[in-house]
Formats: C-alpha cells, sequence, structure tokens
C-alpha cells in the first residue's frame, strides 16, 4: 500500500487564506441550515407543540437508534426558489439507523405550509424513494401533511414524476421485498390517505392521525354527511373497524417506539460481498481540506492532498499514475470498504479519459465501488485534439460511467462544467448520492466562458453588417451573463432544485461516503454490461 | 466433639456457623423453607433439609420437624443460632428429651431470665447492681417522694400496667414531684384504669453496654469484655464496637465480674450476654441477659481473637474453656454494623426485593463480612430484612472508624432501600467519631444523620458530579452496546454502528435525561428532572448540566466506571437495572432513572384493568366471587403486605371473570389477583 506524504505546510499563507475562505462558507452554510431548521417558525413551531406532536426532526431523533448517525438529504431544498418560504421544501428526508437497520425516513413538516407538497416537495420526496429503492433501504414515512399544494396543482399532480409516483414507488419497492412503513401522526387526505394505505404496516396516533379520501369539508359538500375527522378517520376507526391502520399508538413517542420496533422485526440480511477490513483514519486531519482548496477554482492544486484526508491510513494505490496525469485513478478504502477513486487534476485529455474508462471497467469486474471528486472545466478543446479523437475517447469514459453498475458516488469539490460533468458521474449518471462543497460551481461552461462565446457571437453578427462594438458595451452585455452563470452555478442554487443530494462541510467528506457506500451495501451489486466502446 | 451438628437457622448467622463447624471438620444440616431452597446456607451445608413453608411459624420455628431431621440425618447437636427457636425452654427440653445436644444454656437458664421480674429478683441476690428504685404495692406518695428523695434526682415515675409512654414522667427534682406524680396517676388511670406507680432512677445519658460471658460445664466462667451497642433506633442494636470507648481496666473488672456473677447465678452454661445501662458517672446496672449468641459477636471475636462458635461448640460438646480469665487478651477496636434492607428516610421501613447487584468490600485480617445472601437472591417479606454485617477491626478506634467508613463505601448494592448510606453518615459524624455515645445518639443527631441527599450531592465539586458520571455511563456503555451489535452484524465496520449522534453539516449533540427521586423527610418523595447536553469531542464529551459544563472522558469495564471529569480522573462504581442507574462514588450512591423512550411502557388506558398485587404480601380476604358485577372502586381483594392491609379496588366498572387467589395465599407483587372484564363504556 502507497501511503500519500502530504506535502501541505499548513503555515503558509496560502494555507491560512484558503482555510479563512472555506471557514466562511461553512460557516454560511451552517448559518443557513440553522435558519432552515426552525422550519415553519416559531408561532407554527408552537401551534404544533401545543397539539401534543412532536417536531419533525424530534419525530426523526426518536425513531433513529440512540446516538445513531442522520444522513440528512437536500437540506437546502426549496431555498429561495418560490415566493413563498418552503424551509427544506417542506419534508426531512435522509438515511438514518433504526433499530440497527440503515433506513430512508420520509418526515413531512406540518409546520411549513401545513406540510402541503409543492414541485419540489414532490421532487425530494421521489428523489428519496429513489435512493431507498437503489440501495434497499425500508422506508419509514412520518406522514402529517395536507397533501398537494393547491396553488401549484399543475406542477404537482399531473406528470410521471408526480405525486401518483410516491404510490407507484411504495407498490413497486414493496415488490421487491423493500419494506414500506408508515406512521400517522397528522393528516392523510386524499392522495396522501394512500402512504399508509399502501405500507407493508402502518401505525396511527390517536387524536392525531387521520386518514380519509375526502375529509369533513369534503363529504358534506358531496353527501351533506356531517362528521368529525376523528370519527371519519382517527385512529380508532382505522384500528378497530377499517383495518387500515395496523398499530393504535397512543402519542408520537409511542408511535415511533412501534415503528422501531417494526424495524427490528425486518429480518434483514445485509451481506456484503467485499472485502471489508477495520476502518483507521486519514494520517492528516480532514479539516485540512480547508486550507488546500482555493476558493478561486482556476486555482491549481493536487487532488492527492484530498485524498490523503479521505481515505483510511491516507492508503491510495495509484493505476497508471504516469499516463493521462489529469486524471488520478486508484485503489483505496474509506471506512474500511474498497473504493475506486476517479478524481480530477487538471482538464481531461484523451489519455485521461482512456485512463478512466479503464479503470472504471476494472472497478465494475471487481465489484468496488466509485467514488468521483469532480472538479472538471471539461475535456480539451482544439484542433489538435479533435483531430486524435477526444470525442470518441471522452465518449468512452462516458460510456464507462454510465453503464458502470457498481455504486458510485460523487462529490463536486470544485468545478463541474460541460462534458467534464458527464465523464465524472454528474446527476445524469445516476450516482447513488451526489454532493457539492460549498466552493463548487456547476453550470455548462464557466461564466466567463459562456459570456465570451455569446459575444463573440454577436461580435461577429455586427462585424458581418459593419458595426463596431465598444470595450464598454461589450462588457455591459457580459456582466448580466457572468452574474448569471455565477447565480445559477451556486450550489445553494443547484441543491435548492435538487440537482444534487446536499451541499456538505467538506470536513466531513470522508464520513458521508463511508455511511452511504455502507447504505449502498444494503443492495446487491449488480453485474455491469458495457456499450459499445467506439475505438 | 461432634462429628454432624444439625442448624436451625438461616441466613447470616447459619452461613457463619457452619464456616466454624467446617473448619473443625464437623459436618453440617441445614434446614430450609420452601423460600429458603436456593438460599446461601443451603448451598454452604452438607445436607439440607425442607422443613415446611415460607412464613416462620412453619418451618424454622416447627421444633418436632426439626428434632426429626436431626434424627433422621444423625446430627448429634442443634444450633440454635440467634433468634427463632435460640431462647425457647421447652425446645431445649424436647431435645434433652430426644437426646440431641442443645447448644446453649439449659432450659432453667433461659426460663430464669425469660421472666424479667424474677431476674432482677434473682440478680438482686447475686449482688448484680439494678437500676434503684421502689417497686412496691404501698402506694402512699410520701414512700414514693421517699425513695425518689433518696435516689437522687431526676428519676422516672412508671406506671407498672403502662406502655406507650403513658403514665410516664421524668422528675427532675423535688419541687416537682408531687404534681408529676399526680400527672401519672390520671394518666394511668384513663389509659389503663391501674394508678399504680413504680420509680426508678432516670439516666440522663445511658449506655448500652454489654458483657460477653461463656460458662462451660465444668464450672469454670469467663467474661470476654464488654461491647458498646449505644448506637441504636427504636431498641434496635446499629453499630456495635468494642472495647467500649473510655472504658477504663477498672470498671471492665467490675462489670465482667457481675456479668459472671449473674451467670452462675442461674446456672448457665454457655454463650451469653449480660447487658448492662451505663451512667455517666460510671455506675451501670443490670438489664437483662442474652441467653444465646448475639448478632453482635464478632466484635469480640475481633478484639479477643476468640471464636465464639467454636467455644460455643466446644462447650456444648463438654470440653472445658479453652482458656481462663487471665489469659483474656484485648487487642485493638473492633467495630460492627447491620447492613439491612430498609429505607431510612421513611422511619426505617423493611424493604424486600431481589439483590440485583450485590458487591461487598474484600475480606481481609481488617474487614469480615457475615452474610447470608448473595447477588440475585432474595430479601423476602418473611424473615429479618438483614443483608449482612459488616465488621472492621483496627489497632484503634479512630482507625478502625476509618476503615468502616472506607468499606461502606465498598459495599455498593443496588435494586433495593439500605441503610449503608444512612450507615457511613453515621460512622463519619464528628460525635460519634468523638464517641459522644448514648442511647438517645439517633435522635440528638438526627437532622445530621438524615441530611437529605440533595446537599449531599451538591457539597462535591464538579470534577465529583455523580450526574455527570451517571451520564458518562451511559454513554460509554451504549457505545459498548453499539460495538456488540456490530460485531453480531454483517458489516462490522460499517460507520452507521457508531455511537456519536453523527450529523449532516452540524456538531453532534445529544440529551441524556434522568429522573432522581429524592427521599423527604415528611411528605411525598421529590421527584428532580435533569437534562444533560452532550457534545462529542474529538476526545470525549462536553457535557452541559445544571448550568455547569463538564469535560468528561472515561473509561468503563463491566461496572467499574474510570471518569475523568474537568481532567480529575476517579474510580467510581455503575450498578444498571431496567435504566435504573446507581452510582456508587467515594460520597455515597447516588440513584438516577434514565428517561428514555424504549424503557416507557405505554399502556392503554383502561381497557384492560389488570388488577394485580402491589407488592409482595398475603391475602387476607376476597370480597367478590366469580360472575359477581361490580361498580367502579368496589373493593374487591385485600392484602397484607409490610403489616400494612392494601385493598385492591375495581378501577371500573365490570365483572369478575375468576379469582387466582385464596385468603392465606402468598402473592408475589405484579400477580393478578382476579380476572376482571371491563363494561362496554
Amino acid at each position: 500500500m502507497a501511503v500519500i506524504k502530504s506535502k501541505i505546510n499548513t503555515r503558509s499563507e496560502e494555507f491560512q487564506t484558503n482555510m479563512g475562505n472555506m471557514k466562511r462558507l461553512v460557516q454560511d452554510l451552517r448559518e443557513q441550515l440553522a435558519e432552515i431548521k426552525k422550519g415553519g417558525g416559531e408561532a407554527a413551531q408552537k401551534k404544533h407543540l401545543d397539539r401534543g406532536k412532536l417536531l419533525p426532526r424530534d419525530r426523526i431523533n426518536g425513531l433513529l437508534d440512540e446516538g445513531a448517525p442522520f444522513m440528512e438529504l437536500s437540506q437546502l431544498a426549496g431555498l429561495n426558489v418560490y415566493k413563498d418560504y418552503v424551509p427544506s421544501a417542506g419534508i426531512i428526508t435522509g438515511i438514518g439507523r433504526v433499530s440497527g437497520q440503515e433506513c430512508m425516513i420520509i418526515a413531512n413538516d406540518a409546520t411549513t405550509k401545513g406540510g402541503t407538497y409543492y414541485p419540489l416537495t414532490v421532487k425530494k420526496h421521489l428523489r428519496a424513494q429513489e435512493i431507498a429503492e437503489k440501495n434497499h433501504l425500508p422506508c419509514v414515512y412520518l406522514v402529517d401533511s395536507g397533501g398537494a399544494n393547491l396553488p401549484n396543482q399543475d406542477e404537482v399532480f399531473p406528470d410521471r414524476d408526480h405525486f401518483g409516483r410516491i404510490f407507484y414507488n411504495q407498490a413497486n419497492m414493496s415488490a421487491k421485498g423493500i419494506p414500506q412503513i408508515a406512521v400517522v401522526m397528522g393528516s392523510c387526505t386524499a392522495g396522501g390517505a394512500y402512504v399508509p394505505a399502501m405500507a407493508d404496516e402502518s401505525i396511527i396516533v390517536r387524536q392525531q392521525g387521520t386518514i380519509f379520501l375526502a375529509g369533513p369539508p369534503l363529504v358534506k359538500a358531496a353527501t351533506g354527511e356531517v362528521i368529525s375527522a376523528e370519527d371519519l378517520g382517527g385512529a380508532d376507526v382505522h384500528c378497530k373497524t377499517s383495518g387500515v391502520a395496523d398499530h393504535y399508538a397512543m402519542n408520537d413517542q409511542h408511535a415511533l417506539q412501534i415503528a422501531r420496533q417494526c424495524i427490528s422485526r425486518l429480518n434483514p440480511s445485509k451481506k456484503t460481498e467485499l472485502d471489508i477490513q477495520p476502518s483507521r483514519p486519514p494520517l492528516y486531519d480532514p479539516e485540512e481540506i480547508y486550507g488546500i482548496v482555493s476558493e478561486d477554482l482556476r486555482k491549481p492544486y493536487d487532488v492527492r492532498e484530498v485524498i490523503a484526508r479521505t481515505v483510511d491510513g491516507s492508503e491510495f494505490d495509484e493505476f497508471k499514475q504516469m499516463y493521462g496525469t489529469t486524471l488520478v485513478t486508484g485503489f483505496a478504502r474509506i471506512h474500511g470498504y474498497p473504493v475506486g477513486i476517479v478524481a480530477n487534476n487538471g482538464v481531461l485529455f484523451s489519455e485521461a479519459a482512456l485512463k478512466g474508462a479503464h479503470f472504471i471497467e476494472l472497478c465494475a469486474q471487481r465489484n468496488i465501488p466509485l467514488v468521483f471528486l469532480q472538479n472538471i472545466t471539461g475535456f480539451m478543446v482544439g484542433g489538435k485534439y479533435e483531430s486524435e479523437g477526444i470525442a470518441k475517447n471522452g465518449a468512452k469514459m462516458v460510456t464507462a460511467v454510465a453503464c458502470a453498475k457498481v455504486p458510485k458516488f460523487t462529490m463536486l469539490i470544485g468545478g463541474s462544467f460541460g462534458a467534464g460533468n458527464y465523464g465524472m458521474c454528474g446527476r445524469a449518471y445516476d450516482p447513488n448520492l451526489m454532493w457539492m462543497w460549498p466552493n463548487s460551481r456547476i453550470s455548462v461552461m464557466g461564466g466567463e466562458q459562456a459570456a465570451g462565446v455569446l459575444s463573440q457571437v454577436k461580435r461577429d453578427n455586427m462585424e458581418r453588417k459593419g458595426e463596431t462594438w465598444a470595450a464598454d458595451d461589450e462588457a455591459a452585455f457580459k456582466k448580466p451573463i457572468v452574474d448569471q452563470y455565477e447565480h445559477q452555478g451556486h450550489p445553494y442554487y443547484a441543491s435548492a432544485r435538487l440537482w444534487d443530494d446536499g451541499v456538505i462541510d467538506p470536513a466531513q467528506t470522508r464520513d458521508i461516503l463511508g455511511l452511504a457506500i455502507s447504505a449502498a451495501l444494503n443492495a446487491p451489486i449488480r453485474e455491469t454490461r458495457f456499450g459499445v466502446f467506439r475505438m | 466433639m461432634f462429628n454432624k451438628i444439625l442448624i436451625a437457622n438461616r441466613g447470616e448467622i447459619a452461613c457463619r456457623v457452619i464456616r466454624t463447624a467446617h473448619q473443625m471438620g464437623i459436618r453440617c444440616v441445614a434446614v430450609y423453607s420452601e423460600a429458603d431452597a436456593d438460599a446461601m446456607h443451603v448451598a454452604m451445608a452438607d445436607e439440607a433439609v425442607c422443613v415446611g413453608p415460607a412464613a416462620s411459624k412453619d418451618s424454622y420455628l416447627k421444633m418436632d420437624t426439626i428434632l426429626q431431621v436431626a434424627k433422621d440425618t444423625g446430627a448429634q447437636a442443634i444450633h440454635p443460632g440467634y433468634g427463632f427457636l435460640s431462647e425457647n425452654a421447652p425446645f431445649v427440653q424436647k431435645c434433652q428429651e430426644a437426646g440431641v445436644v442443645f447448644i446453649g444454656p439449659p432450659a432453667d437458664a433461659i426460663k430464669a431470665m425469660g421472666s424479667k421480674s424474677a431476674a432482677k429478683r434473682i440478680m438482686e441476690d447475686a449482688k448484680v447492681p439494678l437500676v434503684p428504685g421502689y417497686h412496691g404495692d404501698d402506694q402512699d406518695p410520701a414512700l414514693l417522694k421517699k425513695h425518689s428523695d433518696e435516689m437522687g434526682y431526676p428519676v422516672l415515675l412508671k406506671a407498672t400496667a403502662g406502655g406507650g409512654g403513658k403514665g410516664m414522667r421524668v422528675v427532675w427534682s423535688a419541687d416537682e414531684f408531687t404534681g408529676a406524680l399526680d400527672a401519672a396517676k390520671r394518666e394511668a388511670m384513663n389509659g389503663f384504669a391501674d394508678d399504680t406507680m413504680l420509680v426508678e432512677k432516670y439516666l440522663t445519658k445511658p449506655r448500652h453496654v454489654e458483657i460477653q460471658v461463656f460458662c462451660d460445664q465444668h464450672g469454670n466462667s469467663v467474661y470476654l469484655a464488654e461491647r458498646d451497642c449505644s448506637v441504636q433506633r427504636r431498641h434496635q442494636k446499629v453499630v456495635e464496637e468494642a472495647p467500649a470507648p473510655g472504658m477504663s481496666d477498672e470498671l471492665r473488672t467490675a462489670m465482667g465480674e457481675a456479668a459472671v456473677r449473674a451467670a452462675e447465678a442461674i446456672g448457665y452454661v454457655g454463650a451469653g450476654t449480660v447487658e448492662f445501662l451505663l451512667d455517666e458517672d460510671g455506675s451501670f446496672y443490670f438489664m437483662e441477659m442474652n441467653t444465646r449468641l448475639q448478632v453482635e459477636h464478632p466484635v469480640t471475636e475481633l478484639i479477643t481473637g476468640q471464636d465464639l462458635v467454636e467455644w460455643q461448640l466446644a462447650v456444648a460438646s463438654g470440653q472445658t474453656l479453652p482458656i481462663s480469665q487471665d489469659d483474656v487478651q484485648i487487642n485493638g477496636h473492633a467495630v460492627e454494623v447491620r447492613i439491612y434492607a430498609e429505607d431510612p428516610d421513611n422511619d426505617f421501613l423493611p424493604a424486600t426485593g431481589k439483590l440485583e447487584y450485590l458487591r461487598t468490600p474484600e475480606e481481609n485480617r481488617y474487614v469480615r463480612v457475615d452474610t447470608g445472601v448473595r447477588e440475585g437472591d432474595e430479601v423476602s417479606i418473611y424473615y429479618d430484612p438483614m443483608i449482612a454485617k459488616l465488621i472492621v477491626w483496627d489497632e484503634n478506634r479512630e482507625r478502625a472508624m476509618q476503615r468502616m467508613s472506607q468499606a461502606l463505601t465498598e459495599y455498593r448494592i443496588a435494586g433495593m432501600k439500605t441503610n449503608t448510606h444512612f450507615l457511613k453518615r453515621l460512622i463519619d459524624n464528628p460525635a460519634f467519631r468523638n464517641a459522644e455515645l448514648d442511647t438517645g445518639f439517633i435522635e440528638k443527631h438526627e437532622t445530621d444523620l438524615f441530611e437529605s441527599s440533595a446537599t449531599y450531592q451538591q457539597s462535591g465539586s464538579q470534577s465529583a458530579n455523580p450526574l455527570a458520571m451517571a451520564t458518562l455511563y451511559t454513554l460509554l456503555k451504549q457505545q459498548q452496546n453499539r460495538k456488540q451489535e456490530a460485531i453480531h452484524s454483517h458489516d462490522e465496520t460499517s460507520p452507521w454502528h457508531q455511537f456519536s449522534g453523527w450529523r449532516l453539516n452540524e456538531d453532534p449533540t445529544h440529551v441524556v435525561r434522568f429522573t432522581q427521586t429524592l427521599a423527604q423527610k415528611e411528605g411525598d418523595d421529590e421527584q428532580i428532572e435533569h437534562e444533560i447536553t452532550v457534545n462529542w469531542l474529538k476526545r470525549g464529551y462536553r457535557l452541559t448540566l445544571d448550568g455547569h459544563i463538564v469535560i468528561a472522558d472515561g473509561t468503563l469495564s463491566d461496572d467499574r466506571l474510570q471518569a475523568s471529569l474537568n481532567g480529575h480522573s476517579r474510580n467510581a462504581f455503575v450498578a444498571e437495572l431496567n435504566g435504573h442507574i446507581t452510582v456508587f462514588t467515594d460520597q455515597g450512591a447516588f440513584e438516577y432513572q434514565w428517561q428514555r423512550p424504549d424503557l416507557d411502557s405505554h399502556d392503554f388506558e383502561d381497557d384492560s384493568p389488570s388488577l394485580t398485587a402491589p407488592m409482595n404480601g398475603s391475602i387476607v380476604a376476597v370480597l367478590v366471587e366469580p360472575g359477581q358485577q361490580v361498580t367502579k372502586g368496589t373493593a374487591m381483594v385485600i392484602m397484607e403486605a409490610m403489616k400494612m392491609e392494601h385493598t385492591i379496588t375495581a378501577s371500573v366498572d365490570g365483572t369478575v371473570t375468576e379469582i387466582f387467589f385464596q385468603p392465606g395465599d402468598l402473592v408475589e407483587g405484579g400477580a393478578d389477583l382476579v380476572a376482571f372484564e371491563a363494561e362496554e363504556a
């Protein structure tokens, strides 16, 4: 095993500057999240608590094994997207350990717009189910929602990946033997009624949970029948008469204990076929990553310094170390699990792409999970490179990434631009999970480049017409484009729209990857068949 | 010498006798009740025979059955221990008739001391000093006053028919006499329709000092120094020590010779104890003689280097006393405390239950533990709730008390209330250390001795905070549990097994909740809620508790907690039973109930009104019958437990379907008593 010898001087001015910048970014992230965790605000939370309910995050804490990790997903979802303030998109999702089993937890936040589903609420719910399905994670739904957000019905109800997909997923996951447990802790109206109704087991809290296809007002309007919510679809009705729910809980806490009990009876069998070793921390403190990475994405650094602070014992066996050196590939362990790491160390050339494709093939062949450390401006451009066939060489890497069926994890640690995003397992390439560092940027190309391309086109047009373009005017033309790219490429913008699974503190990279790999091993690793590689 | 004896007793004294007998090569037969089938004395004996049901009157007091066992097993002698049949003259007679040696005095000696007034007359004749007094029939007030004046004040006026303090007056001076006599007589007449009074010298600060005597069958007698048993509560000895502090050789000789005279006056044989009241001025007065081996005999053994059970066996088998009076040597100081299952903060109410966790100090030449129970044994309602006697010896009183204080902190019991905390406060009490002893010691120092545990806790610095230790324990324990779970999983190294409260983009925090019950001398116990916030550090934890920050780190191996709090490392022990945590520190034991959702029970209200026994006890009466309809509140069963009656009533309207017990049956706490069908609301 080769051990990475760090060349970083933690006393250097550059290190200290980087450290300060990254700390500021992480601090900003934490402050954003602290605000988001207040949910629908103090008044709404108080109202919720006064009803004898627990807040959604406390429900999750009560469900989890004491002191066990909880890896929340897409915390920034919905941030500054709608006119309405919808923190976390009104739904909290994440992977947590319940009765010794990693589970997907999906909890409505009734303090946020009554827990109603905005388009991004649906997207976040479906994404959580997608992760659960891919990783074979039992699902626990902590239901407390008014259903679809009616003003937004056109973006919530009709399409394939809209509300109905939730129940489609439940049915199909259940069919695959992925347990579906619903805990009804508030309303479950109309479509929402299908969450408990389609669950394998459901729990309902008396005097709190209600399940019905139509609520009292709609019933009255339709048939004239006057009936209270509790009599229409409360715990007594559903546990004693209708059989819609299976377990009767006295309160939230009790319901969570029943859910824990349900999970403890799943008879799971997580069998890992990997060669797992005891976990060892890296030789270098992961927090030193702060000082390595510059806020300026153009400033190069050796990605091995990041790897050294991520992998067990900082041990990293490189593959083709001297070939295609702008891509670093090699084998390591994270929390004892074997991984293949693919990391950018500059722009991708043909050799680097070929090396990447080869390495991904190796990992797929050996059932080794892949970790992509993405920091890429793109594939090299220019006559020389096109004539060498960088398009087909890049395609080989994209094919390899697309087809590889081993668990894939993408960490966006810098830039993610253009086709580089594809080759490095961007969102479209179905990584099991994908995260962004707060310093990273994502867009089809850099803002400067986009502005340059657009101004070049405009200049060409003007010149063809014999017009001239003053430098000031060109700058004024470029500025909004650069600003737009900067705005839309920002990780908060990306994460708010679920282009990833969350923005993370870089110091937690190693733990997040370890938890994610372990969770992924609940599903058997599928065999890979590659498509045609253009030679 | 015998080669096989029967021990007609149980608990620590049975074990104590067996130990010496075994050392002498004598085989032992134990008897036991059904409740004691797994008891320690049964396990220690060479043979054991069940003699009946739990209640003593049906087993340990069954003379004929026990004698039959002796015959059947070929036991040549019976050691009665103390209590039970030890001072039962008819039993001694029966032994004699059956040709089995009773290891104790002759029946006549027991009878002679059994009657207090007869005993006093015998003592008077033997020139054993009695409390001066007048017990005559002539009730002329002038005569009574004359006797009082002669005795000197204060005197005690007592109705001969009296009890419970009625018709009793302390008279401090001659002027008060007539008024006090009239009042006492009135009270006596009202209370008992008999105003006959006796008058005795009143001792203001009497000490209870007793002399151990031993007589053989050949006319030899010795006294083995004295024991001071002044510290008592409700006439029960709490601390016994030897020699008595401040005892002069002259006084010891005087008391010892008086005690021997007393024993010889009744033709005594074997081990006996003559109890005296010792006044401040050094005068002493006969109280009574106990014709058996005393509970507190070990302190005498430790200062004289003799084995009194060995002496008993020797004397009973006809041998002469092993040493003469001149050979009796006193070496160092010994003290004994009686560890009881009881609640000192609740008027010493006896406690019962299972000794779920029991650790005793290591025994060595200084520390001795006489016990009849092991971890997991039951302290039942049927017998005396004494758990053990803890006896220590050292060269002088001061060192012995220091050692006792330490040994008490090492006596760790969880699962039931005990008096160890109280005993430690007693031993550490400055007045006690200063040997300011008298029989009113506990009443006199009540405020210090029953100091509530709250003030006790606050006295320590944060580095000794037992709440921090309890928190650290829960963290380390859960960490261990998680590790165990990991080993049994298919994915041992998974980071999901971590007990670190890991959260995305957040420093992990965790909240540990405890409730603590503080006993109140008066009124209901107070419940205190503790909420401790835990932050994980790179190494250890930051605990925020009751407004303090404590940096905690440590290790836990079994029950031993090595806790480093704010850099100050100490050892403590922790017992946990169903979330009930007891932290044993050098300051005492602290109990907390760990609040965990998983431990909560969420009983459905009223749906199944089970009628269960609130505690161990016996059924006194069943007031309903199957098929009977009852309304809410109807008394259904009366049971007796802890000498109190408890009525079990219907919690809702309904119908009795079955009754599981009959009057006289013994039931365990939690047992269903009555099957009951609630009426549909």
